[in-house]
Protein backbone atom coordinates (compact mmCIF):
# COMPACT_ATOMS: atom_id res chain seq x y z
CA UNK A 1 0.00 0.00 0.00
CA UNK A 2 2.69 2.30 0.97
CA UNK A 3 4.46 2.19 -2.68
CA UNK A 4 1.11 2.70 -3.81
CA UNK A 5 0.37 6.11 -2.29
CA UNK A 6 3.62 7.60 -2.78
CA UNK A 7 3.22 6.33 -6.78
CA UNK A 8 0.00 7.79 -6.43
CA UNK A 9 1.43 10.98 -5.03
CA UNK A 10 4.11 11.25 -7.79
CA UNK A 11 1.37 11.07 -10.00
CA UNK A 12 -0.86 14.40 -8.87
CA UNK A 13 1.87 16.37 -8.79
CA UNK A 14 2.50 15.49 -12.64
CA UNK A 15 -1.17 15.74 -13.48
CA UNK A 16 -1.27 19.94 -13.95
CA UNK A 17 1.26 19.53 -16.71
CA UNK A 18 -0.62 18.06 -19.14
CA UNK A 19 -0.53 14.22 -18.29
CA UNK A 20 -3.82 12.58 -19.03
CA UNK A 21 -4.83 9.28 -16.83
CA UNK A 22 -4.26 6.30 -19.03
CA UNK A 23 -0.51 7.70 -19.80
CA UNK A 24 -0.58 8.29 -15.56
CA UNK A 25 -1.59 5.23 -15.22
CA UNK A 26 0.15 3.18 -17.56
CA UNK A 27 3.15 5.01 -15.45
CA UNK A 28 2.21 4.12 -12.25
CA UNK A 29 2.14 0.46 -13.41
CA UNK A 30 5.86 0.60 -14.86
CA UNK A 31 6.93 2.75 -10.74
CA UNK A 32 5.64 0.32 -8.79
CA UNK A 33 8.11 -2.31 -9.43
CA UNK A 34 10.87 0.53 -8.91
CA UNK A 35 9.53 1.96 -5.95
CA UNK A 36 9.02 -1.54 -4.61
CA UNK A 37 12.06 -1.94 -4.67
CA UNK A 38 13.51 0.84 -3.14
CA UNK A 39 11.26 0.57 -0.15
CA UNK A 40 12.08 -3.28 0.17
CA UNK A 41 15.98 -2.38 -0.08
CA UNK A 42 15.74 0.54 1.85
CA UNK A 43 13.34 -1.28 4.48
CA UNK A 44 14.52 -1.31 8.02
CA UNK A 45 16.88 -4.30 7.24
CA UNK A 46 14.52 -6.75 8.48
CA UNK A 47 16.16 -9.40 6.67
CA UNK A 48 19.25 -9.48 4.68
CA UNK A 49 18.82 -7.73 1.08
CA UNK A 50 18.96 -10.76 -0.40
CA UNK A 51 16.93 -12.87 1.72
CA UNK A 52 13.26 -13.34 0.82
CA UNK A 53 11.63 -15.12 3.50
CA UNK A 54 8.53 -15.81 1.13
CA UNK A 55 10.40 -17.85 -1.06
CA UNK A 56 11.75 -20.58 1.73
CA UNK A 57 9.69 -22.78 4.27
CA UNK A 58 11.70 -24.58 6.69
CA UNK A 59 11.70 -28.48 8.24
CA UNK A 60 13.85 -30.63 9.61
CA UNK A 61 14.78 -34.58 9.38
CA UNK A 62 15.72 -36.37 12.05
CA UNK A 63 17.27 -39.74 11.49
CA UNK A 64 16.86 -42.08 14.93
CA UNK A 65 19.06 -44.78 14.10
CA UNK A 66 22.06 -42.34 13.54
CA UNK A 67 21.96 -40.84 16.43
CA UNK A 68 25.04 -41.09 18.87
CA UNK A 69 23.85 -39.70 21.82
CA UNK A 70 27.02 -37.49 22.00
CA UNK A 71 25.43 -34.22 22.91
CA UNK A 72 27.04 -31.51 20.43
CA UNK A 73 23.64 -30.36 19.18
CA UNK A 74 22.46 -29.82 22.81
CA UNK A 75 26.09 -27.94 23.29
CA UNK A 76 26.62 -25.84 20.20
CA UNK A 77 22.76 -24.35 20.53
CA UNK A 78 23.83 -23.18 24.10
CA UNK A 79 26.65 -21.73 22.68
CA UNK A 80 25.13 -20.35 19.65
CA UNK A 81 21.85 -18.75 21.19
CA UNK A 82 23.32 -18.22 24.45
CA UNK A 83 20.77 -20.19 26.60
CA UNK A 84 21.23 -20.24 30.01
CA UNK A 85 24.20 -22.64 31.22
CA UNK A 86 21.67 -24.64 33.68
CA UNK A 87 21.04 -28.27 32.22
CA UNK A 88 17.06 -27.88 32.64
CA UNK A 89 17.08 -24.95 29.92
CA UNK A 90 17.26 -26.52 27.14
CA UNK A 91 16.29 -25.27 23.11
CA UNK A 92 16.96 -29.09 21.85
CA UNK A 93 18.02 -32.46 23.93
CA UNK A 94 18.50 -35.61 23.32
CA UNK A 95 16.23 -38.18 24.91
CA UNK A 96 18.20 -42.12 25.96
CA UNK A 97 14.96 -44.51 25.78
CA UNK A 98 15.47 -47.49 27.74
CA UNK A 99 12.57 -50.32 26.86
CA UNK A 100 12.79 -53.38 28.86
CA UNK A 101 11.71 -56.71 28.64
CA UNK A 102 9.09 -56.14 31.57
CA UNK A 103 7.46 -52.92 33.07
CA UNK A 104 7.58 -49.06 32.36
CA UNK A 105 10.18 -47.63 29.66
CA UNK A 106 12.58 -45.78 31.22
CA UNK A 107 13.23 -42.16 29.27
CA UNK A 108 15.82 -39.22 30.53
CA UNK A 109 17.28 -36.24 28.95
CA UNK A 110 21.15 -37.17 28.32
CA UNK A 111 24.30 -34.97 29.81
CA UNK A 112 26.83 -34.33 27.07
CA UNK A 113 29.97 -35.66 27.93
CA UNK A 114 28.30 -38.18 30.32
CA UNK A 115 28.35 -41.91 29.34
CA UNK A 116 25.59 -43.46 32.08
CA UNK A 117 25.01 -47.53 32.30
CA UNK A 118 21.78 -48.20 31.19
CA UNK A 119 21.35 -51.41 32.41
CA UNK A 120 18.98 -51.94 35.22
CA UNK A 121 20.20 -54.43 37.94
CA UNK A 122 17.72 -56.70 36.98
CA UNK A 123 15.61 -56.33 34.06
CA UNK A 124 16.36 -57.54 30.08
CA UNK A 125 16.73 -54.24 27.59
CA UNK A 126 14.99 -55.02 24.19
CA UNK A 127 15.96 -51.93 23.18
CA UNK A 128 18.05 -48.47 24.07
CA UNK A 129 18.11 -45.60 21.87
CA UNK A 130 18.44 -42.04 21.73
CA UNK A 131 15.93 -39.43 20.01
CA UNK A 132 16.95 -35.78 19.23
CA UNK A 133 14.12 -33.40 19.93
CA UNK A 134 13.37 -29.58 19.36
CA UNK A 135 10.38 -27.54 18.65
CA UNK A 136 8.39 -29.07 16.05
CA UNK A 137 8.03 -25.49 14.22
CA UNK A 138 4.03 -26.98 14.01
CA UNK A 139 2.32 -25.21 11.00
CA UNK A 140 -0.51 -25.37 12.95
CA UNK A 141 1.06 -24.14 16.46
CA UNK A 142 -0.80 -24.50 19.88
CA UNK A 143 1.56 -21.61 21.45
CA UNK A 144 1.13 -19.25 18.80
CA UNK A 145 -2.57 -19.70 19.22
CA UNK A 146 -2.95 -19.15 23.11
CA UNK A 147 -0.33 -15.77 23.16
CA UNK A 148 -2.40 -12.99 24.37
CA UNK A 149 0.03 -10.93 23.17
CA UNK A 150 0.78 -12.16 20.06
CA UNK A 151 4.43 -11.90 20.77
CA UNK A 152 4.85 -15.50 19.26
CA UNK A 153 4.56 -16.23 15.65
CA UNK A 154 5.16 -18.14 12.68
CA UNK A 155 7.39 -16.24 9.87
CA UNK A 156 6.26 -16.34 6.42
CA UNK A 157 9.27 -18.98 6.33
CA UNK A 158 7.66 -21.28 8.47
CA UNK A 159 9.81 -20.28 11.71
CA UNK A 160 7.68 -19.98 14.98
CA UNK A 161 9.61 -17.53 16.91
CA UNK A 162 9.15 -15.09 19.75
CA UNK A 163 9.34 -11.64 20.26
CA UNK A 164 10.75 -10.79 23.22
CA UNK A 165 10.88 -6.93 23.53
CA UNK A 166 6.82 -7.84 23.28
CA UNK A 167 6.40 -11.32 25.42
CA UNK A 168 4.91 -10.34 28.39
CA UNK A 169 6.19 -14.24 30.41
CA UNK A 170 2.63 -15.04 30.77
CA UNK A 171 4.21 -18.83 30.10
CA UNK A 172 0.65 -19.73 28.34
CA UNK A 173 2.28 -20.49 25.48
CA UNK A 174 5.16 -23.10 27.78
CA UNK A 175 1.82 -24.99 28.78
CA UNK A 176 0.29 -25.08 25.41
CA UNK A 177 3.18 -26.58 23.72
CA UNK A 178 2.47 -30.40 23.78
CA UNK A 179 6.36 -31.14 23.27
CA UNK A 180 8.20 -29.35 25.93
CA UNK A 181 9.61 -27.31 23.36
CA UNK A 182 9.46 -23.55 25.41
CA UNK A 183 11.26 -22.72 28.92
CA UNK A 184 11.15 -19.01 30.22
CA UNK A 185 14.04 -17.42 30.66
CA UNK A 186 15.24 -16.99 33.69
CA UNK A 187 16.53 -13.08 33.57
CA UNK A 188 14.73 -11.81 30.91
CA UNK A 189 11.64 -13.75 31.96
CA UNK A 190 10.35 -14.10 28.41
CA UNK A 191 9.27 -16.97 26.39
CA UNK A 192 12.73 -19.04 24.96
CA UNK A 193 12.27 -21.47 21.95
CA UNK A 194 14.33 -23.13 19.21
CA UNK A 195 14.16 -21.11 16.03
CA UNK A 196 15.94 -22.76 13.91
CA UNK A 197 19.09 -20.67 14.40
CA UNK A 198 16.58 -18.17 12.54
CA UNK A 199 20.19 -15.95 12.43
CA UNK A 200 22.24 -18.36 10.62
CA UNK A 201 19.43 -19.25 8.32
CA UNK A 202 19.00 -16.25 6.75
CA UNK A 203 22.58 -16.08 6.27
CA UNK A 204 22.36 -19.72 4.13
CA UNK A 205 23.99 -21.33 7.00
CA UNK A 206 22.44 -24.43 8.61
CA UNK A 207 21.33 -24.10 12.44
CA UNK A 208 24.25 -24.90 15.00
CA UNK A 209 22.83 -28.22 15.64
CA UNK A 210 22.63 -29.78 12.48
CA UNK A 211 26.20 -28.06 11.79
CA UNK A 212 28.10 -30.04 14.47
CA UNK A 213 26.15 -33.17 14.52
CA UNK A 214 28.90 -35.49 13.55
CA UNK A 215 26.90 -38.60 12.50
CA UNK A 216 24.40 -36.31 9.68
CA UNK A 217 21.17 -37.39 11.94
CA UNK A 218 19.92 -33.73 11.46
CA UNK A 219 18.69 -32.15 8.25
CA UNK A 220 17.75 -28.93 7.61
CA UNK A 221 16.44 -27.64 4.73
CA UNK A 222 13.56 -26.34 2.68
CA UNK A 223 10.22 -28.76 2.49
CA UNK A 224 9.03 -27.77 -0.93
CA UNK A 225 11.89 -28.02 -2.52
CA UNK A 226 11.88 -31.13 -4.69
CA UNK A 227 15.90 -31.69 -4.73
CA UNK A 228 16.62 -30.50 -1.34
CA UNK A 229 18.61 -33.06 1.62
CA UNK A 230 15.28 -32.27 3.11
CA UNK A 231 13.08 -33.85 0.44
CA UNK A 232 15.72 -36.19 -0.60
CA UNK A 233 15.47 -37.53 3.17
CA UNK A 234 11.65 -37.37 2.88
CA UNK A 235 11.15 -39.29 -0.28
CA UNK A 236 13.56 -42.07 0.94
CA UNK A 237 11.82 -42.46 4.56
CA UNK A 238 9.08 -43.85 6.14
CA UNK A 239 8.45 -40.54 7.98
CA UNK A 240 6.73 -40.25 11.48
CA UNK A 241 5.84 -37.10 13.02
CA UNK A 242 5.84 -36.52 17.07
CA UNK A 243 1.98 -36.19 18.40
CA UNK A 244 0.75 -36.28 14.90
CA UNK A 245 -3.01 -37.21 16.21
CA UNK A 246 -2.82 -33.65 17.51
CA UNK A 247 -3.22 -32.04 14.65
CA UNK A 248 -0.26 -29.96 15.20
CA UNK A 249 1.08 -30.35 11.67
CA UNK A 250 5.00 -30.51 12.68
CA UNK A 251 7.76 -29.59 10.41
CA UNK A 252 10.42 -31.99 12.31
CA UNK A 253 10.04 -35.03 10.74
CA UNK A 254 11.24 -38.34 12.09
CA UNK A 255 12.52 -40.99 10.15
CA UNK A 256 13.14 -44.79 12.23
CA UNK A 257 11.53 -43.46 15.31
CA UNK A 258 10.20 -46.56 17.86
CA UNK A 259 6.77 -46.62 18.64
CA UNK A 260 7.31 -45.63 22.43
CA UNK A 261 8.40 -42.39 21.21
CA UNK A 262 6.48 -39.66 22.28
CA UNK B 1 -23.08 22.41 -7.37
CA UNK B 2 -20.14 23.89 -5.47
CA UNK B 3 -18.94 22.20 -2.62
CA UNK B 4 -19.24 24.54 -0.50
CA UNK B 5 -23.26 24.80 -0.50
CA UNK B 6 -23.25 21.01 -0.33
CA UNK B 7 -21.62 21.16 2.61
CA UNK B 8 -23.60 24.11 4.12
CA UNK B 9 -26.94 22.22 3.34
CA UNK B 10 -25.33 19.12 5.22
CA UNK B 11 -24.55 20.93 8.19
CA UNK B 12 -28.16 22.55 8.17
CA UNK B 13 -29.34 18.87 8.03
CA UNK B 14 -27.42 17.61 10.64
CA UNK B 15 -27.77 20.86 12.90
CA UNK B 16 -32.10 20.12 12.55
CA UNK B 17 -31.47 16.65 13.30
CA UNK B 18 -29.57 16.92 16.30
CA UNK B 19 -32.22 19.59 17.68
CA UNK B 20 -35.24 17.16 17.08
CA UNK B 21 -33.66 14.31 18.71
CA UNK B 22 -34.54 12.85 22.29
CA UNK B 23 -31.69 13.97 24.71
CA UNK B 24 -31.32 10.84 26.24
CA UNK B 25 -30.36 9.53 22.95
CA UNK B 26 -28.09 12.16 22.12
CA UNK B 27 -26.39 12.18 25.33
CA UNK B 28 -25.48 8.14 23.94
CA UNK B 29 -24.32 9.49 20.47
CA UNK B 30 -22.12 11.29 22.72
CA UNK B 31 -20.72 8.51 24.59
CA UNK B 32 -20.17 6.69 21.58
CA UNK B 33 -18.38 9.12 19.90
CA UNK B 34 -15.92 9.56 22.53
CA UNK B 35 -15.51 5.88 23.12
CA UNK B 36 -14.77 5.02 19.82
CA UNK B 37 -12.34 7.97 19.45
CA UNK B 38 -10.52 6.45 22.83
CA UNK B 39 -10.47 3.08 21.50
CA UNK B 40 -8.49 4.95 18.39
CA UNK B 41 -6.58 7.03 20.16
CA UNK B 42 -5.34 3.62 22.73
CA UNK B 43 -5.13 1.81 19.78
CA UNK B 44 -2.80 4.73 17.93
CA UNK B 45 -0.65 4.89 21.39
CA UNK B 46 -0.53 1.38 22.51
CA UNK B 47 0.02 -0.83 19.10
CA UNK B 48 3.89 -1.10 18.49
CA UNK B 49 4.44 0.67 15.30
CA UNK B 50 5.13 -2.23 12.73
CA UNK B 51 2.93 -4.97 14.53
CA UNK B 52 0.26 -6.17 11.62
CA UNK B 53 2.59 -5.30 8.79
CA UNK B 54 3.45 -9.24 8.20
CA UNK B 55 0.73 -10.61 10.20
CA UNK B 56 -0.68 -10.82 14.12
CA UNK B 57 2.94 -10.14 15.71
CA UNK B 58 5.79 -7.09 14.94
CA UNK B 59 7.32 -7.29 12.03
CA UNK B 60 10.47 -5.93 13.58
CA UNK B 61 10.43 -8.86 15.78
CA UNK B 62 12.35 -10.75 12.71
CA UNK B 63 14.66 -8.74 12.59
CA UNK B 64 15.14 -8.71 16.48
CA UNK B 65 15.67 -12.31 15.51
CA UNK B 66 18.17 -12.05 12.90
CA UNK B 67 20.04 -10.08 14.45
CA UNK B 68 21.73 -12.38 17.25
CA UNK B 69 25.78 -12.86 16.25
CA UNK B 70 26.92 -15.77 15.15
CA UNK B 71 29.00 -17.81 16.89
CA UNK B 72 29.39 -21.22 14.45
CA UNK B 73 31.04 -19.98 11.39
CA UNK B 74 30.32 -22.90 9.19
CA UNK B 75 32.69 -25.16 7.19
CA UNK B 76 32.48 -23.85 4.40
CA UNK B 77 33.93 -20.83 6.35
CA UNK B 78 36.92 -22.88 7.39
CA UNK B 79 38.13 -24.69 3.98
CA UNK B 80 38.34 -21.07 2.59
CA UNK B 81 41.94 -21.14 4.59
CA UNK B 82 42.64 -24.61 5.89
CA UNK B 83 42.61 -26.50 2.50
CA UNK B 84 44.92 -28.74 3.08
CA UNK B 85 43.35 -30.65 6.24
CA UNK B 86 39.44 -29.69 4.09
CA UNK B 87 41.61 -32.02 1.23
CA UNK B 88 42.69 -34.73 3.51
CA UNK B 89 39.15 -34.16 5.84
CA UNK B 90 37.04 -34.39 3.18
CA UNK B 91 37.98 -38.28 1.96
CA UNK B 92 38.19 -39.74 5.23
CA UNK B 93 35.67 -41.67 7.43
CA UNK B 94 35.21 -38.47 9.44
CA UNK B 95 34.06 -36.12 6.76
CA UNK B 96 30.41 -36.08 8.07
CA UNK B 97 31.64 -33.90 10.99
CA UNK B 98 31.89 -30.10 11.17
CA UNK B 99 35.09 -28.69 11.78
CA UNK B 100 33.59 -26.95 14.87
CA UNK B 101 31.77 -30.57 15.81
CA UNK B 102 35.48 -30.96 17.39
CA UNK B 103 37.18 -27.42 17.10
CA UNK B 104 34.15 -25.18 19.15
CA UNK B 105 33.10 -22.40 17.64
CA UNK B 106 35.34 -20.60 15.12
CA UNK B 107 33.15 -17.35 14.38
CA UNK B 108 35.58 -15.11 16.28
CA UNK B 109 38.52 -16.66 14.88
CA UNK B 110 37.60 -16.04 11.67
CA UNK B 111 36.96 -12.59 12.20
CA UNK B 112 40.14 -12.58 14.14
CA UNK B 113 42.58 -15.42 12.73
CA UNK B 114 45.85 -14.35 14.42
CA UNK B 115 44.20 -13.43 18.10
CA UNK B 116 41.42 -16.09 18.46
CA UNK B 117 42.74 -19.79 17.92
CA UNK B 118 40.12 -22.31 18.35
CA UNK B 119 40.39 -25.07 20.73
CA UNK B 120 42.23 -28.27 19.56
CA UNK B 121 41.38 -31.29 21.93
CA UNK B 122 44.13 -33.81 22.06
CA UNK B 123 42.92 -35.06 25.85
CA UNK B 124 41.72 -38.67 26.05
CA UNK B 125 38.00 -37.70 27.74
CA UNK B 126 37.55 -35.84 24.29
CA UNK B 127 36.93 -39.04 21.71
CA UNK B 128 35.10 -40.96 24.16
CA UNK B 129 32.44 -38.25 24.03
CA UNK B 130 31.31 -40.24 20.44
CA UNK B 131 33.65 -43.06 20.49
CA UNK B 132 32.66 -44.77 24.03
CA UNK B 133 30.96 -47.74 24.46
CA UNK B 134 27.61 -46.92 24.79
CA UNK B 135 24.42 -49.41 25.16
CA UNK B 136 22.24 -46.77 23.52
CA UNK B 137 24.09 -45.91 20.50
CA UNK B 138 23.70 -47.54 17.06
CA UNK B 139 25.16 -51.06 16.41
CA UNK B 140 28.37 -50.73 14.18
CA UNK B 141 29.11 -47.68 15.66
CA UNK B 142 32.72 -47.88 16.37
CA UNK B 143 33.13 -47.83 19.82
CA UNK B 144 35.76 -48.76 22.54
CA UNK B 145 35.94 -48.94 26.22
CA UNK B 146 37.39 -46.01 27.37
CA UNK B 147 39.07 -47.69 30.72
CA UNK B 148 40.40 -50.95 28.68
CA UNK B 149 41.26 -49.59 25.44
CA UNK B 150 45.21 -48.73 25.86
CA UNK B 151 45.09 -47.07 29.06
CA UNK B 152 46.06 -43.21 29.86
CA UNK B 153 47.45 -42.64 26.12
CA UNK B 154 45.93 -39.84 24.23
CA UNK B 155 43.67 -41.12 21.39
CA UNK B 156 45.60 -38.91 18.67
CA UNK B 157 49.18 -41.04 19.15
CA UNK B 158 47.86 -44.19 17.49
CA UNK B 159 44.65 -41.93 15.51
CA UNK B 160 45.00 -39.38 13.20
CA UNK B 161 41.57 -37.38 14.14
CA UNK B 162 41.18 -35.97 10.51
CA UNK B 163 41.72 -38.91 8.73
CA UNK B 164 40.77 -41.96 10.95
CA UNK B 165 41.03 -45.49 9.86
CA UNK B 166 38.84 -48.14 11.12
CA UNK B 167 40.26 -51.10 13.40
CA UNK B 168 42.61 -53.38 11.79
CA UNK B 169 41.26 -57.06 10.88
CA UNK B 170 41.13 -59.49 13.85
CA UNK B 171 44.80 -61.71 13.23
CA UNK B 172 43.29 -64.97 15.09
CA UNK B 173 39.70 -66.43 15.65
CA UNK B 174 40.65 -65.89 19.17
CA UNK B 175 40.55 -62.40 19.05
CA UNK B 176 36.84 -62.32 19.15
CA UNK B 177 36.19 -65.97 20.29
CA UNK B 178 38.57 -66.52 23.05
CA UNK B 179 36.72 -68.72 25.27
CA UNK B 180 36.27 -71.32 23.26
CA UNK B 181 40.49 -70.79 21.87
CA UNK B 182 40.81 -70.71 25.81
CA UNK B 183 38.77 -74.15 26.13
CA UNK B 184 40.57 -76.08 22.98
CA UNK B 185 43.72 -74.94 23.95
CA UNK B 186 43.83 -77.15 27.14
CA UNK B 187 41.86 -80.16 24.81
CA UNK B 188 42.90 -83.41 22.82
CA UNK B 189 42.06 -81.13 19.92
CA UNK B 190 44.42 -78.47 20.71
CA UNK B 191 46.90 -79.19 18.11
CA UNK B 192 44.18 -78.35 15.73
CA UNK B 193 43.40 -75.11 13.77
CA UNK B 194 40.12 -73.46 13.87
CA UNK B 195 39.96 -73.35 10.17
CA UNK B 196 40.42 -77.63 10.49
CA UNK B 197 36.87 -78.04 10.97
CA UNK B 198 35.45 -74.26 10.48
CA UNK B 199 35.79 -73.24 6.57
CA UNK B 200 35.95 -69.52 7.42
CA UNK B 201 35.79 -66.80 4.30
CA UNK B 202 38.09 -64.05 4.63
CA UNK B 203 35.19 -61.40 4.79
CA UNK B 204 33.56 -63.18 8.00
CA UNK B 205 36.58 -60.83 10.06
CA UNK B 206 35.15 -57.85 8.15
CA UNK B 207 31.47 -58.31 8.66
CA UNK B 208 31.54 -61.00 11.30
CA UNK B 209 27.25 -61.29 11.21
CA UNK B 210 26.42 -61.05 7.45
CA UNK B 211 29.60 -64.10 6.36
CA UNK B 212 29.14 -66.66 9.09
CA UNK B 213 31.82 -69.81 9.06
CA UNK B 214 30.83 -73.10 7.90
CA UNK B 215 30.35 -76.32 10.21
CA UNK B 216 30.83 -79.57 9.89
CA UNK B 217 27.92 -81.31 8.56
CA UNK B 218 27.60 -84.98 9.64
CA UNK B 219 29.41 -87.75 11.36
CA UNK B 220 31.30 -88.55 8.17
CA UNK B 221 33.22 -85.74 9.30
CA UNK B 222 34.20 -86.64 12.18
CA UNK B 223 34.99 -90.14 10.69
CA UNK B 224 38.04 -88.25 8.74
CA UNK B 225 40.08 -89.33 11.67
CA UNK B 226 38.08 -91.45 13.94
CA UNK B 227 36.54 -94.13 11.99
CA UNK B 228 38.59 -97.08 12.03
CA UNK B 229 40.45 -96.99 8.55
CA UNK B 230 40.99 -93.44 8.50
CA UNK B 231 44.42 -92.49 7.51
CA UNK B 232 45.13 -90.63 10.54
CA UNK B 233 48.16 -91.00 13.19
CA UNK B 234 47.76 -94.36 15.37
CA UNK B 235 47.08 -92.86 18.66
CA UNK B 236 43.52 -91.07 17.92
CA UNK B 237 40.77 -92.80 19.23
CA UNK B 238 38.31 -95.03 16.67
CA UNK B 239 35.07 -95.48 16.68
CA UNK B 240 32.33 -97.11 14.02
CA UNK B 241 31.09 -93.96 12.43
CA UNK B 242 28.43 -96.37 11.08
CA UNK B 243 26.85 -97.90 13.91
CA UNK B 244 27.82 -95.77 17.24
CA UNK B 245 25.42 -93.30 18.65
CA UNK B 246 22.75 -94.49 16.38
CA UNK B 247 21.02 -91.77 14.57
CA UNK B 248 22.73 -88.82 16.52
CA UNK B 249 25.85 -86.88 15.01
CA UNK B 250 28.31 -86.55 17.00
CA UNK B 251 28.92 -83.22 18.91
CA UNK B 252 25.21 -84.15 20.26
CA UNK B 253 27.09 -86.16 22.89
CA UNK B 254 30.85 -85.17 22.38
CA UNK B 255 31.85 -81.12 22.27
CA UNK B 256 34.26 -80.99 19.56
CA UNK B 257 36.19 -78.25 21.27
CA UNK B 258 36.66 -79.99 24.59
CA UNK B 259 36.15 -83.84 23.51
CA UNK B 260 36.13 -86.05 26.67
CA UNK B 261 38.82 -88.57 27.72
CA UNK B 262 38.74 -92.20 26.97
Amino acid sequence: MDEHARAQGVGSEEQPCGVDRREFLKKCCLAGPIVLTVVELGGEGAETPAYDATKHYYGMGIDVSKCIGCGRCMEACKTENDVPPEPHFVRTWVERYVIPAEGETHVEVITPGRTTDVRPAERAIVRTYFVPKLCNHCANPPCVQVCPVGATFISRDGVVLVDHEYCIGCRYCIQACPYGARFLHPETHTAEKCTFCYHRVVKGLAPACVEVCPSGARIFGETAARNSPLARFYRFNEIQVLKGHLNTEPKVYYARLDREVS
Amino acid sequence: MDSGGRLGRLANAVRRGWSRMPQQLSRLVVLFVAAVAGLAAARFFLVPPTFGELGHYRASAIADNVAVPLKYAGREACVDCHTDVAEVHSKARHQTLSCETCHGPAARHIENPGEVNPVVPREREFCPRCHGYDPSRPTGFPQIDPVLHNPMTPCVSCHVPHAPEPPTLPASCSACHGEIARLKAVSHHAVLECTECHDTPDAHKDTPRLVRPGKPAGREFCGKCHAPNAASPKHIPRIDIGTHGGRYPCWQCHYPHYPEVG
